[in-house]
């Protein structure tokens, strides 16, 4: 049986436009060399510095963009393109400010041409599974950012895809909302069996949600390392967070991004170029 | 918006049913929008209180013939309708200006679409159509005239033409900034281009194609009177140059003052339809 997801050394690079400083094209390595497999119905969560390739990898996943080298493979074939076998969740929920909360979350039944009644009987269980029943009339700007973020993870869990690929959902969430819609995703992936791709730059959330956590390395961005995340029984445990193992995982996790956090640190009396290098200042 | 809305976050089994917005109690709406409406039409009233009194109190007779007071406008106006003229007059300016109108929108927004999609072309067309854009239409009356003479076809183009730019460009801009983050999201729930167009460009781009329809309006019965005064046997502006030279002033006036009435309630229902097709944008923006 093979992976649901894997990467065999991928490199992205992109042609940087000449600038006023930088007359000539250069290219930016943005991702080198990743390879990855991702088994079936795993949650992986990848946080890495800014800048690292967490967003590029996951657009190359979604197929918005194709690799320089290597390959991305999905159920063991080359991805050429988006599918509706893969749902991306964006950070900025990347709603369709005109339509209703009920047709957002048809929009992708549209496409793969189910009738009207079987869309909407769809969409208004889909709702229901992120907890929006009664809002399905509401526009996306009559609802507060967390429901919007329900929302879009509605819409893409409607055409149930295979594989979920998250770009930091909840980034824009204050801390409440955040963590309750954490056990919200969670509860949705045990029960839909999906494999999850989440990018975070949360080391705490990364551990919380995944079973594995990948660890990019600031850019050019590499994989860095893989770390098994095994807390027993979650439901055994009240507070999580605060669970030895819970607060060795984090550490292990934190010191991997700190050693990176730290080049770009020591990069701070250097001026980092915008292909990547670095130069004194 | 109500904020019972804005704070039925996340657990929405939290029992906050989502109604409509509540409306005013019936009672204090009433007496909410009247006062709104003596508020708003204070200053028209007003005016015409002083055009009515002032022309007959304050102005010296020699000059009350060319500044008939508002009674005497009102009778001649009644005049016109009764004997059918003025049925007539609108008839003929309203056609113009819808055919002219309805032609430039349709060509406006077809036009625009297809130069908004196509990068090159719009490089290619974008400062002739900026050049055509700054020249006033009524500058080029003379040329409508000279090449189609002074019938309907001049008329009706030069309609067309004043409204056709802000249509236009209007179109070209709403296409042009549709958000590319939702242009992302929808190819990544499987959209081709034509679907992508169709489903995402297009209805982001019709508040800012329709504030184009709404300038266009305004400018078809700024053009068509103007060029109703040059040359035409009938219309509001041909109505208001024939009183003037045949020296019935108070006829004049009641041209005058149709012409105004006949652009506010284009103007209102034009903004009305701006208004519906943009209220996702509208209440976004003041979020
Ligand atoms: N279209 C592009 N053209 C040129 N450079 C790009 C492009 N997209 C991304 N990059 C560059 O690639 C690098 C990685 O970008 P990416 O958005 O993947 O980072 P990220 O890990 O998602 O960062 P963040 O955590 O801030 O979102 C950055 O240096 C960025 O400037
Ligand atoms: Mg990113």
């Amino acid at each position: 049986m093979s992976a649901h997801i894997e990467l065999r050394g991928v490199s992205k690079e992109f042609a940087l436009r000449p600038t006023r400083d930088q007359p000539q094209a250069r290219t930016l390595v943005a991702l080198e060399d990743v390879s990855l497999e991702v088994p079936r119905g795993e949650f992986l969560t990848l946080v890495g510095p800014s800048g690292s390739g967490k967003t590029t990898l996951l657009d190359l996943l979604g197929g918005l963009s194709r690799p320089s080298r290597g390959s991305v493979l999905v159920d063991g074939e080359e991805v050429t393109g988006p599918g509706l076998d893969r749902g991306i969740v964006f950070q900025q929920y990347a709603l369709f400010p005109w339509r209703t909360t009920l047709a957002n979350v048809t929009f992708g039944l549209e496409q793969q041409g189910l009738g009207r009644r079987e869309r909407v009987e769809r969409a208004r269980e889909n709702l229901a599974l992120v907890g929006l029943e009664g809002f399905e009339d509401r526009y996306p700007h009559e609802l507060s950012g967390g429901m919007k973020q329900r929302v879009a993870i509605a819409r893409s869990l409607a055409y149930q895809p295979g594989i979920l690929l998250m770009d930091e959902p909840f980034a824009a969430l204050d801390a409440q909302t955040r963590e309750q819609l954490q056990d919200e995703l969670l509860r949705i992936w045990r029960a839909t069996g999906t494999t999850v791709v989440f990018i975070t730059h949360g080391i705490e959330e990364a551990v919380y949600l995944g079973q594995r956590v990948a660890v990019l390395s600031s850019r050019p961005g590499r994989l860095k390392a893989l770390v098994d995340i095994d807390l027993g029984d979650r439901a055994a445990t009240t507070d999580l967070r605060s669970d030895p193992r819970f607060v060795h995982y984090r550490h292990e996790v934190w010191e991997l991004l700190h050693d990176e956090v730290r080049r770009a640190q020591d990069a701070g009396h250097l001026k980092i170029q915008p292909d990547g290098t670095e130069r004194a200042a | 918006m109500s904020t019972a809305i804005l704070e039925a976050e996340a657990p929405p089994a939290v029992t906050v049913t989502p109604t409509a917005p509540a409306r005013h109690t019936r009672g204090h709406g009433l007496t909410r929008s009247v006062g709104r409406l003596v508020r708003r039409s204070a200053a028209v009233v007003l005016f015409l209180l002083l055009w009515e009194y002032g022309t007959q109190y304050l102005l010296d007779p020699a000059r009350k013939v060319f500044l008939p007071p508002l009674h005497e406008v009102l009778r001649a106006w009644w005049g016109l309708a009764e004997s059918g003229q003025l049925q007539q007059h609108v008839a003929a300016s309203l056609t113009r200006s819808a055919v002219g109108f309805s032609l430039a929108v349709v060509a406006g927004i077809a036009l625009g679409l297809v130069v908004a999609w196509y990068d090159g072309l719009r490089e290619f067309l974008t400062p002739l159509l900026e050049a055509f854009r700054n020249t006033a239409a009524l500058a080029l009356l003379p040329v409508f005239v000279l090449l189609l003479g002074i019938g309907e076809t001049s008329k009706i183009s030069i309609v067309a033409y004043a409204s056709f730019f802000p249509v236009l460009l209007n179109t070209i801009a709403g296409v042009r900034t549709v958000d590319p983050l939702l242009v992302r999201a929808a190819r990544s729930l499987g959209l081709g281009s034509l679907a992508l167009f169709q489903k995402v460009v297009l209805p982001s781009a019709v508040p800012t194609i329709f504030t184009g329809v709404r300038m266009a309006g305004t400018s078809s019965i700024l053009v068509l009177i103007a060029a109703e005064m040059v040359g035409a046997k009938a219309g509001l502006g041909y109505l208001i140059v024939n009183a003037q030279s045949s020296f019935q002033i108070p006829d004049m006036y009641a041209g005058i003052l149709t012409v105004s009435v006949f652009g506010l309630l284009v103007n209102t229902v034009l903004v009305r339809l701006e208004r519906h097709f943009s209220r996702w944008r509208v209440a976004a923006a003041a979020r």
